[in-house]
Formats: C-alpha cells, sequence, structure tokens
C-alpha cells in the first residue's frame, strides 16, 4: 500500500453522487421553446422547410393576432373551458371519491377494482357516439365524455396513493383513540395528497386531450372545433395557432397543480 | 392504575408466539421486557394497548384512571409515527382534538408537554427539520399530552445514536422522577433495561414465556451511567439471554 502510494500521483476521488435530485431551471424549458421556434422560423423563411410541411411562426402568430382582435378566441376559450373545468371536476372529484372508497373498504375494492381495470384501456373516444345517444348532442355529452376520461386515471392513482400511506401513522391515530373519520380525514387524505395531485397531472392532460375528441361532434365554437375546421381545410397556420392554444392551456393546468402541490406539500421539502 | 396480563397466549397462524404469560403491571412503575428478537415482545405490547387480541387470556385494567386521563393506554412508538405534515404542536394537539380540547386549553397542555421535554423553541418546526432525538421527544410530548396510565413504549431508542439514547434516557427518568408514570418498556439493550426498570422481565425465545423477573431495588434517580452497582445485574440478565438469544438466531436462519 505504502510502496504504490509512495510511487504514483495521488489522484482525486471522483465525484459520482450527483444528478436525481430535481432541481428548478425554469429557463432551461423556455430555451428549449424558444430554440425551437426559431429553428422554424429560419428553416421556413430560408426555405430549408417547405410551406406544406410546417407553417412559418411568424403567420401563426398572425392568426393568433387575428383571433384576438375579432374576439373570435374568446367566442372558442370560452366554451372550451367551460367544459373542461365542468367535464373535469366531475371525474376527478368523482374519482378521488371512488379511489379514497376503494383504498378503505377492501368490498368496494373487490368489487371495482376489476371494474376499473376494464374500462381504463377504452378508448373513451370510441365512446362518443354512446355518450350523443344517452346525453344528447349538447353540452352534456361533452361533459361526460371528459369526465369519464380523467375518472378513470384519477381513480387508480387515488387508491394507489391511499394502499402507500404510511400504516405505521394509522397505527398511531387508532393507539391514540382517534375516530375513524378523524384517521381518514387528518392522516389518510393527508397522507395520500402527494399521490393524488400526481395523479391528477395525468388526468388533466387527459382531459384536454378529450376535450378535442368531444368537440368533434356539433360543436359550433371550442378549440378543439377550431383545430379540426382548420385541419379539414388544410389551413396549417389555423391548426397550429390552436394547437399552441391547447399547449398553452396545458402548461397553464401543468402550473397550477405545482402551485397547489407548493401549497399543500410543503412539509416534503 | 394497574395492568394484570391472565394467562396470554397466542399464536399466528402455526406460530405459537406467546406461550401462558403471567404479568401484573403497578401504578407508577416502569416495567421493562426483554427478549430474544421475535419473542413476541412487541406482539404482547399491542394486547396490552388493545391493538390486537390475543388467542387466549385477557387483559385488565385495574383501578382507576387519573384524572384528566385522555387515552389510559398510550404509545411510544420505535419510528416516532410523527405526523409529517404536521408541526410539532400540530402532532400534539392531533390527539387533543378528537377530544374536542382546541384552542386555549390545547395550547396550554401543548406548552406544558413541550416544556417538559425541553421542545418549547421548536413548537412551530415541522418534523424533517427535527433530528431523531427531539423527534422522538415530540412523540414522547405527545404520549404526555393525553396524561395516559400506562405508556407502552416499543423500543423507543432504538433509531437514536447512542449518545442521544443516553440524553433521551435522562430525560425520561427526570420526566419520572417529576411525576411518576406507569410504563412497558420494550428494549433489545440491556443498559437501558437496568437503568430505567423498577423490574425486568426475561422472556424466553419463541414462543415467549416469562423466564425470570428481576427487580432492581435502587431509585431511578440515582441509577448513573454505567452504574457500578447496576453492572451485576446486568451481566446476569445478559446470561440469561445469552443461550435463548443464540438459539433464536439460529432459528431465524433456518426459517
Ligand atoms: N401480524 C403478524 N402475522 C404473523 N406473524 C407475526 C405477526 N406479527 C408478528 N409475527 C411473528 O410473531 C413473532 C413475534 O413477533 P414480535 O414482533 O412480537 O417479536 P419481537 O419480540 O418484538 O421481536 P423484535 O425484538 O425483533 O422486535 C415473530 O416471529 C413474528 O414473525
Ligand atoms: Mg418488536
Amino acid at each position: 500500500m505504502s510502496d504504490i502510494a509512495a510511487r504514483s500521483d495521488p489522484i482525486e476521488v471522483r465525484f459520482r453522487g450527483g444528478g436525481f435530485a430535481p432541481k428548478s431551471h425554469r429557463w432551461v424549458g423556455f430555451a428549449v421553446f424558444v430554440l425551437l421556434i426559431a429553428l422554424m422560423e429560419w428553416g421556413t423563411r430560408t426555405g430549408w422547410i417547405s410551406a406544406l410541411t410546417l407553417p412559418k411562426p411568424s403567420d401563426v402568430l398572425a392568426t393568433f393576432r387575428e383571433l384576438w382582435d375579432s374576439g373570435l378566441l374568446f367566442k372558442h376559450l370560452g366554451p372550451s373551458l367551460t367544459r373542461l373545468v365542468v367535464g373535469a371536476a366531475l371525474g376527478a372529484s368523482l374519482g378521488i371519491g371512488v379511489g379514497i372508497l376503494i383504498g378503505l373498504f377492501s368490498y368496494v375494492r373487490a368489487g371495482l377494482v376489476p371494474l376499473v381495470a376494464a374500462i381504463f384501456p377504452v378508448p373513451k373516444i370510441a365512446l362518443l357516439p354512446l355518450f350523443v345517444i344517452w346525453f344528447g348532442i349538447d353540452e352534456a355529452s361533452k361533459y361526460a365524455l371528459i369526465a369519464f376520461g380523467t375518472f378513470t386515471p384519477t381513480v387508480v392513482a387515488t387508491y394507489g396513493a391511499v394502499d402507500n400511506v404510511d400504516r405505521s401513522l394509522i397505527r398511531m391515530g387508532q393507539s391514540f383513540g382517534l375516530s375513524w373519520l378523524s384517521i381518514v380525514r387528518k392522516i389518510v387524505l393527508p397522507g395520500a395528497m402527494p399521490g393524488i395531485l400526481s395523479g391528477l397531472r395525468i388526468s388533466l392532460a387527459i382531459a384536454i386531450i378529450l376535450l378535442v375528441a368531444a368537440e368533434m361532434l356539433g360543436a359550433e365554437y371550442g378549440i378543439g372545433a377550431y383545430i379540426l375546421e382548420a385541419g379539414s381545410l388544410y389551413d396549417l397556420e389555423r391548426l397550429f395557432a390552436g394547437v399552441v392554444i391547447l399547449s398553452l392551456l396545458g402548461v397553464l393546468v401543468s402550473a397550477a397543480i405545482s402551485l397547489i402541490e407548493k401549497r399543500l406539500l410543503g412539509w416534503r421539502s | 392504575m394497574d395492568i394484570r396480563l391472565e394467562s396470554i397466549s397466542h399464536s399466528y397462524g402455526d406460530t405459537e408466539v406467546l406461550r401462558d404469560i403471567n404479568l401484573e403491571i403497578p401504578t407508577g412503575r416502569i416495567v421493562c421486557l426483554v427478549g430474544p428478537s421475535g419473542c413476541g415482545k412487541s406482539t404482547l405490547l399491542r394486547f396490552i394497548g388493545g391493538l390486537e387480541r390475543p388467542s387466549t387470556g385477557r387483559v385488565l385494567q385495574l383501578g382507576e384512571q387519573p384524572e384528566g386521563c385522555l387515552n389510559p393506554l398510550t404509545y411510544v412508538f420505535q419510528d416516532f409515527a410523527l405526523l409529517p405534515w404536521r408541526s410539532v404542536r400540530g402532532n400534539i394537539s392531533l390527539v387533543l382534538e378528537d377530544h374536542g380540547i382546541r384552542g386555549a386549553r390545547a395550547r396550554e397542555i401543548t406548552d406544558d408537554v413541550l416544556a417538559r421535554t425541553k421542545l418549547g423553541d421548536f413548537a412551530e418546526a415541522l418534523p424533517r427539520q427535527l433530528s431523531g432525538g427531539m423527534k422522538q421527544r415530540v412523540a414522547i410530548a405527545r404520549a404526555l399530552a393525553v396524561n395516559p396510565a400506562v405508556m407502552l413504549m416499543d423500543e423507543p431508542l432504538s433509531a437514536l445514536d447512542s449518545q442521544t439514547r443516553e440524553l433521551l434516557m435522562d430525560d425520561l427518568i427526570a420526566l419520572w422522577t417529576r411525576q411518576p408514570f406507569t410504563a412497558v418498556y420494550v428494549t433489545h439493550n440491556l443498559a437501558e433495561a437496568v437503568r430505567l426498570g423498577h423490574q425486568i422481565i426475561v422472556l424466553s425465545r419463541r414462543p415467549g414465556s416469562i423466564r425470570e423477573a428481576v427487580e432492581i431495588d435502587k431509585p431511578l434517580g440515582e441509577r448513573g451511567y454505567a452504574d457500578p452497582d447496576l453492572e451485576s445485574t446486568q451481566r446476569y440478565l445478559w446470561e440469561l439471554m445469552r443461550e435463548e438469544a443464540r438459539a433464536a438466531d439460529e432459528e431465524l436462519l433456518d426459517v
């Protein structure tokens, strides 16, 4: 040992403990967007990307401004947001409720888990005609589609989260003679909150996807309707303007959940 | 309030865990349970606290509960069992809320128990900000808040380093000296047992039965770190346990 130490130069221990610890680098995400858009603009301007493949970002922006100026944007956004909020709120609250019941009662679990597993993989879009028959071609069928689509992932995330609540904390509650309701309210629910919120992130993204599907049938106004109309005319600028609105909506929803997480889950550090 | 265990036996399926345990836990005394791994100490403690039922035998409470007792049989857990989303104060008020104690009265009780466990400055801290020893002091404060008749402690110091353990033992002794409490204290650590126990119950390996009950007469307050008076008792306990522990160790290997 000492022989070798004497002969060779010392080597500093290589650091290998980095990574796997998410940090907040918000500007990186922003830079990626800017870079991509700049690349598209440059490509379409120089003709390196043909006008048939991608619209010019500046043209998309112009279309967007037109939408804004004509007031059409809010005419489309209003109904879409209503559908999204009503549908997602219905689906998510039902999903959280059912998920908690599955997590708490073994009979409910035995009865509903197979059912949820059976309806989870069904593409909800395929059921749109069914919803139209059940709820009519108006708003109700759109709410139902979005609610149904958010329901299943929320249920699965919620009962998983309830299952993962530390049993020793529940034991502690029982040992202090806390009532069943107190244990659920003060131990199970807060303990399941991280899992429920990360499930909600996925469910709400699915809700936005289904919004477009819901507006395929009998919607005059709505972002989905706008995109579908543009798509059928191969009007790429308007198509992209619509897609951008959906993406922004997604970013907004995700930011809102991050905000809720920060407020509710501050204890996680 | 005394606790009496009457011929308690228990099996989990085919595994017999406890056999014919008879034990009296008198008011104001700390009874330590020691025994090899897997001999059923934690199981016995769960029976005493009513978290599980023995196959045969029963656990009796004798006499009056102390005044203002909210939860006669109260645990202190090895892993602290603090709610990470509640502050120190919130963790203590948690066990008061269900008894309708809120507001000023709850504040009074939490301030009192926090002062007794020397946590006064940390009332608003979250568990993750505390060291292991402080977490366990919070758990002890929480147990004191319900003014228990009997404290059930399952290896409360095992998750802590040895220095913190010594400090907390001193704290426990100070608490007991100020106001004697009744406790059943499960531990693997014979030094803890001779330091804190008025009586030490040695259990045999599984199925656990009472092998011997050792009394220590020296008052808690006069026992010190590595007390020479306790050394012979500790050695005697170790002699009792050594065979059992070895046999239990080998048993676990060929399960
Ligand atoms: N819920 C359970 N179901 C089946 N077997 C169990 C259960 N709980 C404990 N056991 C078994 O009963 C025996 C006694 O367990 P217990 O936890 O009471 O031992 P212990 O003396 O506390 O051990 P340790 O010193 O390791 O904490 C062990 O063999 C354990 O595997
Ligand atoms: Mg144990």
